[in-house]
């Protein structure tokens, strides 16, 4: 039995000449809320589309409950930013939900009563049931997180991520986004947000990812943030790269 | 008086004929065209319209008919703007305007010089006329709107997932670039079938103008697309009335029916936010 769902050993990541993820190690428990912090830049989508297998994985490895991340797909559910949507559909939060229901083939565009069913139950589930007609784009941030997030589940998904989920949301709708992840992740969903506010990230999730291209803390975040750490997060830190070059990452060997 | 300019018309049976093409097109246009304006991809549609023409007069010197021609032609079009697409550096308009020029220039170069060997009428491929097509090209409209609209509703929900979410879809494990190609030819395959009623020159207003009026006015993407394919067939025969009764050349027509039903769609809209 496994009990780490996303376990990242020295993963290097490289997108075009550069280097984004370099010897990236830490362990997320399964039934816990993580948050992804780091500046722009210090490769918290890249690790996302690493976990997810949406980019190769130059060195190291990342196992998604035991199995390597590119074979792992389905089990993960994951909400890009915002602008990585296409809003310009003008979906109902019963058809965009719907999409996240994978199964089905040939997939017309009549919606089963079956997956009626759990249409209704994942919009439950994100507080959003009295919503289903109404147009996504036509929603707020917040709502508009809870409909994909709603999505998500309908997929089956027990791992999910999230990118910037609160960018652009205000307080109100972070704290009820924040409850309904709670209530899922007491569900039994192992859930990784990457976030820049990390002034609320200790009273909200139950550990925290430093990520500025390399892992610089993993923990609770009462005890991780300390100046050091803050520093090298936020501060100058070029120097800790100079033996990190393309195809050399970190090992004597250069493998 | 009246009901003889309807029904007098289709006392003869080549108009028997266009108003079928013309139903056709009016439907399988609107319906893909309900993706393209949402996916911003109206350049692209515009592209494959223009690109086509070195095919068609190749098919034709050879002897084959636009129809025939068409299958290879959208499918070398498609795949050959997917590649330069998801290849080149340049941005996706520029790679796309690149190849609607060349091609589009190759063809005409072709024409000038096979003049002698062509049967194709260059007014009637740019600018449509529907009034000449013969029983053969309705079945063969019939069959490439058949192939657009089947293919549509069985893979509905993977076009629409990847054109709404690309990044979420292709985690669950779709195959992007499969549906994406899949979505290109069929694409291709509608602005082909309907050179021949409303011309290379103005095949993107009834692609994208009836689908633009319908979401104007509808709730959700699903009605919008239904409701933009009834615009599209009440575009398309009007058009072809005034084919007939004016002597208009069938695609000009079309496009301003089209236009038509969006300014009353507009001014609906308006007057329903004013209100």
């Amino acid at each position: 039995m496994v009990n780490n769902s996303i376990v990242s050993e020295s993963c290097c990541v490289e997108l075009g000449n550069s280097l984004v993820l370099d010897e990236v190690t830490f362990s997320v428990n399964k039934n816990s809320l993580v948050a992804v912090v780091g500046p722009n830049g210090g490769g918290k989508t890249t690790l996302f589309n690493a976990i997810t297998g949406l980019v190769p994985i130059t060195n190291g490895s990342i196992k998604i409950n035991g199995i390597d991340a590119e074979k792992g797909k389905g089990n993960i559910g994951y909400v890009p930013q915002n602008e990585n949507l296409n809003w310009s559909f003008p979906l109902t939060a019963r058809q965009v939900v719907n999409l996240g229901i994978t199964k089905n083939f040939p997939s017309m565009p009549f919606i089963s009563k079956n997956n009626n069913s759990l249409i209704e139950e994942c919009l439950n589930d994100v507080g959003l049931y009295e919503k289903i007609e109404d147009r996504v784009d036509e929603m707020s941030g917040g709502q508009r997180q809870r409909v994909l997030l709603a999505k998500i589940l309908a997929q089956g998904a027990n791992i999910l991520l999230l990118d910037e989920a609160f960018s652009g949301v205000d307080v109100g709708s972070q704290m009820d986004l924040i409850e309904v992840l709670r209530k899922l992740k007491d569900s039994g969903k192992t859930i990784m947000i990457a976030t820049h506010d990390i002034n609320t990230i200790a009273d909200r999730f139950d550990e925290v990812l430093c990520l500025n291209r390399h892992c610089c803390a993993y923990g609770d975040p009462l005890k991780v943030f300390t100046q050091e750490v803050l520093s090298e997060l936020y501060g100058p830190h070029g120097s800790m790269f100079e033996n990190h070059k393309l195809g050399n990452h970190g090992n004597a060997n250069g493998a | 008086m009246g009901l003889d300019l309807i029904f007098e018309p289709f006392s003869y049976d080549f108009m028997v004929r266009s108003l079928f093409v013309s139903i056709l097109v009016g439907i399988t246009l609107p319906l893909i065209g309900s993706f393209v304006i949402n996916r911003n991809l109206g350049f692209m549609g515009d592209a494959i319209a223009h690109a086509s023409l070195p095919i068609l007069v190749i098919g034709s010197v050879l002897g084959i008919t636009i129809f025939l021609s068409a299958l290879p032609a959208a499918i070398i079009i498609a795949i050959t703007l997917g590649y330069i697409i998801s290849k080149s550096s340049v941005g996706e308009d520029t790679a796309i305007g690149i190849i609607f020029s060349t091609f589009f220039a190759a063809g005409i170069i072709l024409l000038k010089k096979y003049n002698q060997y062509i049967t194709l009428n260059i007014e009637d491929i740019l600018f449509g006329q529907i009034l000449g097509v013969s029983t053969s090209d309705v079945f063969s409209t019939l069959a490439l709107s058949l192939i657009v609209i089947v293919t549509l509703i069985i893979f509905y929900k993977q076009i629409l997932y990847l054109s709404f979410d690309p990044i979420g879809a292709k985690v669950t494990g779709l195959n992007s670039r499969l549906f994406d190609n899949i979505f290109l030819i069929v694409l291709s395959l509608a602005v082909i079938g309907a050179l021949q009623s409303v011309g290379i020159i103005l095949v993107l207003s009834m692609l994208i103008t009836p689908a633009a009026a319908a979401k104007l006015i509808m709730k959700n993407f699903f009605s919008a697309m239904i409701v933009g394919s009834l615009f599209g067939v009440i575009a398309s025969v009007t058009g072809l009335y005034f084919s007939y009764h004016i002597n208009l050349p069938s695609g000009p027509a079309m496009a301003l029916s089209s236009t038509g039903i969006f300014l009353i769609c507009w001014t609906f809209r308006r007057s329903v936010r004013s209100v």
